[in-house]
């Protein structure tokens, strides 16, 4: 029996049937596992959220007392009738460290990322990437240490030079001397500590620059140096970005090395060359919990102040990172 | 225009002796007179430097002393290679130079800081500050040191650590294949939860539990309470080197166990957790050494202790960590030694744990390419396969 | 560098003594080359002439790209390559001692297989990217960017849009721009590897006129695996064969008519009839 066809010869066409949805019933142990996994995941969402919920009710009762002005004080008199305290001058210090640490660190560690990705002899760059990450896994409090007792003598000579001969730009005034326990060699062994991190991912970042381009650039006559700058640099741009706003917020958030190298003081000052100043983290691990009642609400609300900063910090690095040209492969 | 051909010999001539191949070489841009020219730089660098500190000006200490010759010798390098180079060479020979500075610096620095902890701290010790604690401690007694030992913190820090680890670590497991396997509803809420998670500063993950456990007395300060801190800070951490190491196992090997008829559950314990086994320990093992340094969460959770303390739920307990800042900042200097010693022995702890981690995540990965230029390849025809470690870094923001 | 004593071209030159301008000859005398250790590439000898246009042909992996390398030093970029024998630019052999590898490529250029045009750059500047780089600046620059678009057989396409990103071309567009880019810093020798094989026959075609057009002032070299292309666009031709097991060899070398019509070994006659490719 003949069929029938259309002008073009083929079959009449039925109309075009809807795709089947495919069911696709988990069994029991299945659903199981899939509901633990999940939970664990949102067991994170939980705990961070009750980390930010505490620190601000038990923190609340510091805006109570001082309101607004909790931004704008300094100090730490807690106890007392009129008790009077702030996150103004620890905020500042936790900023003035993280600044000098990055002014410190970056060119440390963007050098040894181009060393460790375009310079280095393939068969040392295992262990040499090997040694950058050790230096990130030694405690902080080791760092702190050799701060203290190897770095702050052979740097306050510097500490001295600079109050003197930089003394016409305000900061690095030194009115009240000594020049130890100052915010700028705090702010140095931090910047040695951020190193490793920002080193680590803005290597990754840059070995993932094409090798097309970078021939490219060879072949028309570019030297080594050019061709990382013409290439690879703008490439690893958001990444390095990314990297060095990690290496913010760890700064930031550093505790102990900053604490055995400020000490126990109160004086607080906005010259980061002289003793003096606190930054958040270490006015917390050293003041806490002590204070009364307002003392521990107002270095909770401080704590939150820095949590809120990091975590801030830390979702904008990871957003440039991923957006980034050079970021699809990059993990934050 | 030229014709060369190899053809075979003609039959019935002598045998050819075979022309021995020439030797390789590798061109090389930078000769004796170059390395000469870099070594005269630095000297007549230092020669100026020196003139110029010690008999023009008022520049004073080490320090300084070395960032001014380096800024002339590099200036002066720039100079003479211009001369003998043309400019865009002579930069990029001063950049060479800068870049393996900072590697230097970088380098030097991580050994000083090892070295100078461990030439502090061995001149010291003695297996007895293994098996001592505080208990006993005359500070001002002639043989102050041997009286004392960081027993207490040793075993405080282990049991911490191993505590928060024997929590941590399946909720980071879990949470990974949540990421990786499972996914679904939620998956991008929390991988951003657990970056944010990632850059929280130490001090709050112990303030956090101290607000809400010990301040209203559910727990008192113990060991316990300070694992629970760890495990916070572990928790982000584990979590995403374990995705990343779950991520390389390759689709394949879940497709086959599906297609075998195993359940999700199945294929993930019995296929991918073990096929990235080596990855997960190392991800464990970086977690873990990572928690043993940290110092600031211990302060409000374990308090710190002279005495032994075995149990870890009640009760301050003592670490490693608090014994050096305790007594770093003090006088006495048997209080200061103290300190070395125990920072000595994290130091060795953290090491061992490191190494471990890197040994044990080697093992599995060779000849598995990751197809990534990792090692700076430009091109990759006729090369040889290089075995690439499993991307694990320690640090607590970045892979 | 090691050559034994029949391979000598001249002394060792002295650094000042640097190549003059237009098409240059390029002289390979026992190019040996190696990737960590094993031998690709054994005992090459070949001269291109100055303003020829010569085609490396021969099926994948005999080392005609590897060969093409060595001529503009692009070899030692891989770690773990080496090599031996001389290559003379117009006499002067360019692994010769205090003959620096960033020099020679300005003076032999290189366009790539897969389009490499700078992504973050405009069309402009990528064509003036290589004077960039020898620091050369050029009086009047769009005079240089349309000269070079035009010999490119780009410039009608994109002389509106020359501030637009590079990346932005399609694939025949962004080789053109590649060749305007080579071109710029007047190179004496120009090197392509296999530059049309990704490309659509229009591109291809544009891209051979563009081979004509520059021949008198830059030698080309070109790798190809299509053999009309060969034949179209070459004076000279070298077949390159690595049998099994065996490093790449020139088998034969003779003018593209010869080659094509009359090849002498019956490797070469196999090719070029397509019995093996």
């Amino acid at each position: 029996m003949a069929i029938a066809t259309d002008t073009a010869g083929l079959p009449p066409s039925s109309p075009t049937p809807s795709p089947i949805v495919v069911r696709n019933d988990r069994r029991t142990d299945d659903k199981v596992f899939r509901g633990t996994v999940r939970a664990a995941g949102l067991g994170s969402l939980v705990l961070l959220f009750f980390i930010g919920l505490f620190l601000v009710l038990r923190g609340l009762p510091a805006l109570h007392i001082m309101g607004w002005r909790f931004f704008t004080t300094s100090g730490y008199q807690t106890l007392g009738a009129h008790p009077s305290f702030g996150v103004e001058a620890s905020l500042y210090g936790s900023v003035v460290v993280a600044l000098v640490a990055l002014a410190v660190g970056v060119p440390i560690a963007i050098t040894t990322a181009l060393f460790l990705s375009e310079y280095a002899p393939p068969w040392s760059r295992r262990t040499l990437i090997a040694l950058v990450d050790l230096a990130a896994a030694v405690p902080s409090v080791i760092y702190g240490l050799w701060g203290f007792f190897e770095l702050q003598p052979n740097i306050v000579g510097f500490s001295s030079w600079m109050s003197h001969h930089l003394a016409f730009i305000p900061i690095f005034k030194v009115v009240s001397p000594p020049v130890t326990a100052s915010l700028f060699i705090a702010g140095l062994v931090v910047g040695i500590m951020i190193v490793p991190i920002i080193a680590s991912v803005s290597r990754e970042v840059f070995s993932l620059a094409p090798p097309g381009e970078r021939e490219g650039a060879l072949a028309l006559g570019a030297t080594r140096f050019q061709m990382i700058r013409s290439v690879v640099l703008p490439f690893g741009r958001g990444g390095m970005i990314g990297a060095i706003m990690l290496g913010l917020g760890r700064a930031l958030g550093e505790t102990i090395a900053v604490a055995i190298i400020l000490g126990e003081t109160f004086a607080i000052s906005p010259h980061i060359l002289q003793h003096g100043g606190t930054t958040i983290a270490s006015l917390i691990a050293i003041h806490f919990p002590s204070g009364g009642p307002h003392g521990i609400a107002d270095l909770l609300m401080c704590g939150f102040v820095l949590f809120l900063l990091t975590m801030v910090i830390n979702l904008a690095a990871s957003a440039i990172v991923n957006r980034s040209r050079s970021g699809a492969g990059v993990e934050l | 225009m030229s014709t060369t051909t190899l053809s075979p010999p003609p039959l019935g001539a002598a045998p050819v002796t075979p022309i021995r191949p020439p030797s390789p070489v590798r061109p090389r841009d930078f000769g004796m007179k170059d390395a000469a020219l870099l070594a005269l730089s630095a000297l007549s660098a230092l020669a100026l430097v020196w003139v110029v500190f010690y008999q023009l000006t008022l520049l004073s200490g080490a320090f300084g002393f070395l960032v001014c010759w380096y800024a002339v010798f590099l200036a002066m390098y720039w100079l003479a290679s211009a001369q003998m180079v043309d400019r865009m060479a002579a930069s990029d020979r001063v950049v060479t130079v800068a870049v393996v500075t900072g590697a230097a610096v970088v380098i030097g620095l991580l050994l000083f800081v090892v070295l100078w902890v461990s030439f502090k701290a061995v001149p010291h010790f003695s297996w007895h500050l293994l098996t001592k604690d505080q208990k006993f401690f005359q500070i001002l007694g002639p043989h102050a040191l041997s009286s004392v030992g960081v027993a207490h913190a040793v075993v405080g820090t282990l049991e911490q650590v191993g505590m928060a680890a024997l929590i941590g670590v399946p909720v980071a497991v879990a949470t990974a294949v949540f990421l990786n396997e499972v996914g679904g509803r939620g998956t991008r809420l929390v991988r951003t939860v657990v970056t944010a998670m990632s850059g929280t500063p130490s001090v709050i993950a112990g303030v956090f539990i101290y607000s809400i456990l010990i301040i209203n007395h559910v727990l008192g300060y113990s060991g316990f309470a300070a694992a629970l801190a760890l495990f916070v800070l572990l928790l982000p951490l584990v979590t995403r080197t374990t995705e990343e190491v779950l991520r390389v196992v390759p689709s394949g090997l879940r497709e086959a166990s599906l297609a075998l008829g195993a359940s999700e559950w199945r294929t993930v314990w019995s296929v991918v957790l073990p096929t990235a086994r080596s990855g997960v320990i190392t991800a464990v093992l970086l977690g873990v050494a990572r928690a043993a340094g940290e110092t600031a969460p211990l302060l409000f959770t374990a308090f710190g202790s002279q005495v032994m303390n075995y149990n870890v739920f009640s009760h301050p307990q003592g670490a490693l960590p608090l014994v050096v800042w305790s007594n770093v900042r003090q006088a006495e200097p048997v209080l200061v030694t103290l300190a070395f010693e125990a920072a000595f022995v994290l130091l060795v702890i953290v090491l061992v744990l490191f190494v471990a981690a890197r040994v044990l995540g080697r093992t599995r990965t060779r000849g598995r390419r990751r197809g990534r230029t990792g090692n700076g390849r430009l091109f990759h025809r006729n090369a040889q396969p290089v075995p690439i470690d499993l991307p694990i870094d320690i640090g607590g923001n970045y892979r | 560098m090691t050559m034994s004593a029949s391979t000598l071209i001249s002394p060792p030159t002295p650094p000042s003594a640097q190549p003059g301008t237009g098409a240059a000859s390029l002289d390979a005398r026992g190019v040996h080359a190696w990737f960590s250790g094993r031998l690709v590439l054994e005992g090459v000898d070949l001269t291109m002439e100055r303003s020829s246009v010569t085609a490396l042909i021969g099926p994948s992996g005999c080392g005609k790209s590897t060969f093409l390398r060595i001529l503009n030093r692009m070899h030692e970029v891989v770690p773990g390559a080496q090599l031996a024998g001389t290559v003379a630019l117009d006499g002067v052999d360019i692994y010769g001692p205090g003959q620096r590898a960033a020099d020679t490529r300005r003076h032999i250029g290189m366009v790539f297989q897969k389009p490499n045009p700078f992504p973050a750059m405009s069309i402009a500047d990528n064509v003036l990217s290589g004077l960039r780089f020898s620091r050369i600046s050029p009086a009047d620059r769009d005079a240089v960017v349309e000269e070079m678009l035009v010999k490119a057989g780009l410039w009608k396409e994109v002389k509106d849009r020359l501030g637009e990103l590079g990346g932005a071309l399609s694939g025949g567009q962004q080789q053109r721009l590649c060749i305007a880019r080579a071109l710029a810093v007047r190179p004496r020798v120009l090197l392509m590897d296999e530059p049309c094989s990704a490309l659509d026959p229009t591109s291809t075609r544009r891209i051979e006129e563009t081979i004509r057009d520059i021949a008198d002032e830059v030698t080309v070299v070109i790798v190809t695996h299509n053999m009309q292309q060969a034949q179209r666009v070459s004076r000279h031709c070298a077949f390159f064969l690595a049998e099994e097991n065996q490093p790449g060899r020139v088998v034969e070398s003779a003018s593209t008519t010869d080659i094509f019509t009359n090849p002498v070994d019956p490797r070469t006659e196999d090719y070029v009839h397509g019995r093996f490719g």
